[in-house]
């Protein structure tokens, strides 16, 4: 455990060091471009002092990752994402987008898929995340990865670790009858359909196009069957 | 992204305090839209205040027969609280056909509130923008703007508030219950909670700085039917061309607001009492004094035909 203590390495400073210096660059080269940005009036919308570049501040924080516990000094500007790839080198989850469009960073957050491209690591103190290493392994694959496998749900496989990390959740949020855009009766059990499946499968874009063999996957764990197939 | 402080506090007092004592302090509770502008450099906090811990995350009934929504109650709760579902459908409605489910489980009350516009040329930091640096100008005018509004514009800027949520609430008649840094507490009618863009489209709403929103509180249910019908370029996740959030009564008369037409939910009294006489005469009032461009022009007739479909299905059903 002690090994995962505290160990900002001396190249992340660096690489810190060097973004600093480059938008403090671009920064000053576009400054002359917005000279109305001085008058704005509300702290919410007043344009930065392009003069300075605030220092890095540094920050704990500690949570639990697939169950094991990691506690960090982190950069605030940190996301989870970055936590989980760049500091604890857990590169399953995948930063397409990087803006919360793709569905590719999709985590598990308190027994909640997430996008972690979009939150603060530090937001996360004393949270549980699940990621696509946590599921599974490759000896004892979970259902929805076995499934993947089987149906082929990708091409280049950027995608799947989001898809199954927000396949899972979603199966479990209509467990708990959690409705959505396509539910026809709002008083009543939401139950999976292949329209369901579409619809709240909408944040975790393929750019392969596998999209109905992932239909398959995921509706035979769900229990239902050739379901991108038929649609 | 901009280097910033980072605070958690423990009650709604402390936090209106600490953004309060602050200079260019943000709140922070999903962080789903903050964080995107944050990357983008078009939000530039110098300390960010995390209100996650501080309870506010409860839905409660209200003396009145209402409810009281905690301002960090996520998205996906409030959606499937089933006395949402049951009395303010058209709540749940909205929140469903709005963002995916991982940011729904992310998103908060407050912060559905106010997220900023989607407007192109208030993302992209190489154009002009009133919005993002007052004084600059509009690219929206005059350039891409098929998504752009098309009431309560000004000369400075065109831009949609991009929820569906408020959009339900405004035809509830919800109210936003706040906190200021002096520990003070007020309620603002969700009618004007939301400024039209004028000559200061920057200032989007009309919290205070340091104000907390503590919850928003739904009147008593008022019955009916509810809808809300958006339309968009694709079919889920996607920002609302125009959406249409109505409340239908067995006698034809009821309630009406639209999204994706303005800076802010758009509802005029007048033009609901015409509901009985279909979406013509409605639409005709709703979007009397409309401002269209080229590429915007077809939001008018859109609103009409959608109008139009919902009240066919409130006669069938």
């Amino acid at each position: 455990m002690d090994d995962h203590l505290n160990d900002a390495a001396p190249a992340q400073d660096i690489d810190t060091a060097r973004r600093e210096l480059l938008i403090a660059g671009a920064l000053t080269a576009g400054a002359a471009a917005l000279p109305g940005a001085a008058c704005a009036q509300t702290p919410g919308a007043t344009a930065p002092d392009k003069s300075a570049t605030p220092a890095p501040v540094l920050s704990k924080v500690a949570l639990r990752v697939n169950g094991q516990r990691y506690e960090k000094e982190v950069d605030t500007r940190t996301t989870l994402l970055d936590l989980l790839r760049e500091h604890l080198r857990l590169t399953g989850t995948k930063k397409g987008c990087d803006q919360g469009q793709c569905g590719a960073c999709t985590v598990i957050a308190d027994g909640r898929r997430i996008n972690s491209c979009l939150s603060l690591a530090l937001m996360h103190e004393g949270a549980e995340i699940t990621t696509i290493e946590g599921l599974g392994t490759p000896d004892k694959l979970h259902p929805l990865q076995a499934a993947f496998v089987k149906h082929d749900g990708y091409q280049c496989g950027y995608c799947t670790p989001g898809q199954i990390c927000s396949a899972v959740a979603m199966l479990d949020e209509v467990q708990r009858g959690i409705p959505s855009h396509v539910t026809a009766d709002l008083n009543a059990r939401p139950l999976l359909s292949p329209m369901e499946m579409r619809e709240r499968m909408s944040g975790n874009i393929c750019r392969c196009g596998a999209y109905s063999n992932i239909m398959d996957a995921i509706g035979e764990v769900a229990g239902l069957s050739n379901l991108g197939s038929k649609a | 992204m901009r280097a910033f402080t980072y605070q958690r506090v423990h009650s709604p007092e402390e936090a209106a305090k600490a953004a309060a004592a602050t200079p260019n302090a943000r709140f922070i509770a999903g962080g789903t839209n903050l964080l995107d502008l944050m990357k983008l450099e078009i939000e530039t906090p110098a300390h960010l205040v995390d209100v996650n811990g501080i309870g506010m995350d409860k839905i409660v009934a209200t003396e009145d027969g209402g409810l009281r929504v905690g301002a960090l109650v996520r998205n996906t709760d409030l959606a499937s609280d089933p006395r949402v579902r049951r009395d303010y459908a058209v709540l749940s409605r909205a929140l469903l056909a709005g963002a995916t489910g991982q940011l729904r489980n992310k998103a908060t009350t407050a912060g559905n509130l106010l997220q900023r516009t989607r407007c192109p040329y208030f993302y992209d930091t190489n154009q002009p923008c009133n919005k993002r640096a007052p004084g600059s100008g509009c690219s929206a005018i005059g350039g891409f703007n098929r998504h752009h509004a098309i009431v309560g514009t000004s000369d400075a800027c065109i831009a949609t508030h991009p929820s569906d949520m408020a959009v339900a609430m405004r035809i509830l008649d919800a109210n936003v219950e706040t906190v200021k840094a002096d520990g003070s507490r007020r309620v603002i009618p969700i009618a004007d909670f939301h400024r039209l863009p004028g000559d200061t489209p920057h200032i989007e709403h009309v919290l205070a700085p340091g104000e907390l929103i503590t919850a928003v509180t739904l009147p008593k249910p008022v019955g009916g039917r509810h809808f809300y019908q958006k339309v968009r370029d694709r079919a889920s996740y996607a920002f609302a061309l125009v959406s249409v959030a109505a409340i239908v009564q067995r006698d034809g008369s009821g309630r009406v607001a639209l999204g994706g037409v303005a800076h802010k939910p758009w509802r005029v009294a007048a033009a609901e009492q015409q509901l009985a006489r279909g979406g013509k005469a409605v639409t005709d009032l709703l979007l009397a004094n409309a401002r269209v461009t080229e590429d915007n022009a077809f939001k008018v007739p859109l609103v009409q035909r959608t109008l139009d479909g919902l009240l066919l299905d409130a006669r069938r059903t």
